[in-house]
């Protein structure tokens, strides 16, 4: 069954007849990054207005590959259980060159996670999940065909003027937050461009329908025989829909590859002929970013701020993970916890994890579609190595897939304590009892207390583990005990064998103004 | 460790040979096939990065 299109409703906003008061937040972007924003923001008390130039969740085939990361802050957001219900889990990832498996992964291999690596699911569902949140929610004031025509920052706010069926309307807010995605008019009006590498190879994306028992799992291929010279890739999504992207090369006439007369044998190539087109585009890529993401009260998220080719699940993920680290910081700012320095550190953290995003995205887009010459020699003998010695299949890079960005941190650390729980890495999950750890963790900071007393006099949520062998393992290495400051966002701020409370109130104080 | 830019292989006249044997009967294409796979091969026995930075460093010094 085709996705049903269902328009949300359009209200006229209270603006047309008379000025609004000044608003806290005003989000521009109705997408994932928009409305999971608005909703960790209402998680944390703060209301915000989104608006959306459009009355319907996105259409066709976009995100589609949603990592642990992501699930993590849907569980925050109260729609991971519909995301698990609905899509399709999978850890395994097979790539072929020619027609023959080179090599396979298999990312569920990590014991001690109760949310799987990736899901896939059309982002048509994950926009329709957060929509009925945002709707219910009521400090989320969601607009529809409230259209963003103009944006400026005198004085002491920022200013954007709406145009709506009804007519143009102004608003004021504290920060604009600029969610509009890859084209965003925000980045356009404020004259900013990106700066990076552009692609021109051309891809061709179909979803199709297909009663099939292929399995939930990423397939790849290097020149396969069905796509002469090309790649592809195959991953399977919710309600028997199945994505493939299909290399077509620099020289590809998008519009007459589209037409299904030219689409539909090329897709049976690689399924048979028993399927339905549901949807197909034709796109080239790029892996660009703004320089900087914070603009004084306007800050960027998402695909405004950042593009990566699509190989790797990097676009609509780390576009989440935005959403994660902006929150707690923004939330905090505008109570008045924090100075309006915190807002620095996202830029600093955000922008160097769209660089990582950037670096891995243009190394697969290179090895997928070198150039003639030497880039090509390389990439074919990697190939052809990776068929005969084990180092090699490693090499062969398909898309490095998502993972959270250990963020460059200076916060106090213990050599004997492991390193995946260093300062700058998200805190794993372990389970705790009849439950899971991070669901332990609320959004504000927290201590967690691993086999040690927790100083007194410090004003924060403790967290006293259970430890077993993965707490072990991930948390104390040889070290008898240990003291974690987490940030809201389940970053490590600092961590200590042993810790007194004045150390742990300056690194306090360090993680709220936001220094490195 | 640093890159060995002193005499560091016995018989290299014999692994010269041995090199040049190893592309006779080859065209051009499979000769710089072979040549890629080679620098693949010895880059990952080597294993040290830095060795390996500059060995690309002096390999592109004119």
């Amino acid at each position: 069954m085709p996705y049903d299109y269902k328009p949300f409703p359009y209200v006229a906003p209270p603006g047309l007849s008379g000025p609004e008061p000044r608003h806290k937040v005003i989000i521009v972007g109705a997408g994932p990054v928009g409305l999971a924003m608005a909703l960790d923001l209402a998680t944390r008390g703060v209301p915000s207005v989104l608006l959306d130039d459009n009355d319907v969740v996105a259409m066709g085939s976009r995100a589609i590959c949603w990592s642990r990361r992501s699930l993590e802050l849907f569980t925050r957001l109260g729609i991971a259980d519909k995301v698990l219900d609905k899509g399709e889990t999978w850890s395994v990832g097979r790539t072929c060159h020619g027609d023959d498996e080179v090599f396979s992964f298999d990312l569920a291999a990590e014991p001690g996670q109760h949310l799987p690596p990736f899901i896939n699911i059309q982002q048509y569902y994950i926009e329709e999940f957060l929509a009925e949140r945002a709707l219910a929610d009521p400090l989320v004031d969601l607009r529809f065909r409230n259209r963003v025509i103009g944006i400026d920052q005198s004085g002491d706010g920022a200013h954007v003027t709406i145009r709506t069926p009804d007519g143009q309307y102004g608003l004021s807010a504290d920060f604009v937050l600029a969610c509009d995605g890859g084209r965003s008019t925000i980045r356009a009006m404020m004259d900013l461009d990106f700066e990076g590498e552009r692609f021109d190879e051309r891809f061709l994306i179909a979803d199709i329908e297909m009663k099939a028992d292929f399995p939930a799992e990423r397939w790849f291929w290097f020149e396969p025989t069905f796509h002469d010279g090309q790649s592809a890739l195959l991953h399977r999504q919710a309600d028997d829909i199945y994505r493939i992207d299909l290399q077509l090369g620099w020289d590809a006439d998008p519009e007459e590859e589209k037409k299904p007369e030219n689409v539909i044998p090329r897709i049976e190539k690689v399924v048979g002929p028993d399927f339905e087109l549901e949807w197909v585009s034709v796109y080239t890529f790029q892996c660009r970013r703004l320089r900087d993401f914070v603009h004084d009260r306007v800050i960027f998220l998402g695909d405004s701020a950042h593009v990566v080719s699509p190989f790797g699940a990097r676009g609509a993920n780390s576009g989440l993970q935005d959403v994660d680290n902006l929150g707690w910081k923004l939330a905090a700012v505008l109570a008045g916890r924090a100075p309006r320095g915190l807002l620095d550190s996202y830029n600093r953290e955000r922008v160097a994890a769209a660089d990582e995003d950037i670096r891995h995205s243009t190394r697969a887009t290179r090895f997928m579609t070198p150039s003639p010459g030497m880039e090509r020699l390389f990439r074919d003998q990697v190939l052809a190595l990776a068929g005969k010695t084990e180092f090699a299949r490693g090499w062969v890079n398909s898309g490095r897939l998502s993972a959270p960005c250990i963020y460059a941190s200076t916060g106090a650390d213990d050599p004997m304590l492991p390193a995946a729980t260093r300062p700058g890495a998200v805190v794993p999950d372990v389970p705790q009892g009849n439950g899971w750890l991070l669901n332990r963790l609320g959004t504000d900071a927290a201590l967690l207390a691993v086999n040690c007393a927790v100083p007194g006099g410090l004003d924060l949520p403790v967290v006293e583990m259970q430890v077993n062998a993965l707490v072990r393992e991930r948390f104390l290495g040889d070290a008898p005990g240990a003291l974690y400051l987490v940030r809201p966002d389940q970053v490590v701020a600092a961590r200590w064998i042993t810790a007194d409370a004045r150390t742990v109130s300056s690194a306090v104080r360090a993680m709220w103004e936001g220094r490195e | 460790m640093t890159l060995i830019t002193t005499p560091n292989l016995d018989d290299h006249d014999g692994f010269y040979a041995e090199l040049l044997a190893a592309h006779r009967g080859l065209s051009e294409t499979q000769g710089q096939a072979l040549n890629a796979q080679l620098i693949l091969i010895l880059a990952n026995h080597i294993g040290d990065r830095e060795v390996l930075t500059e060995a690309l460093e002096l390999a592109r010094q004119r």
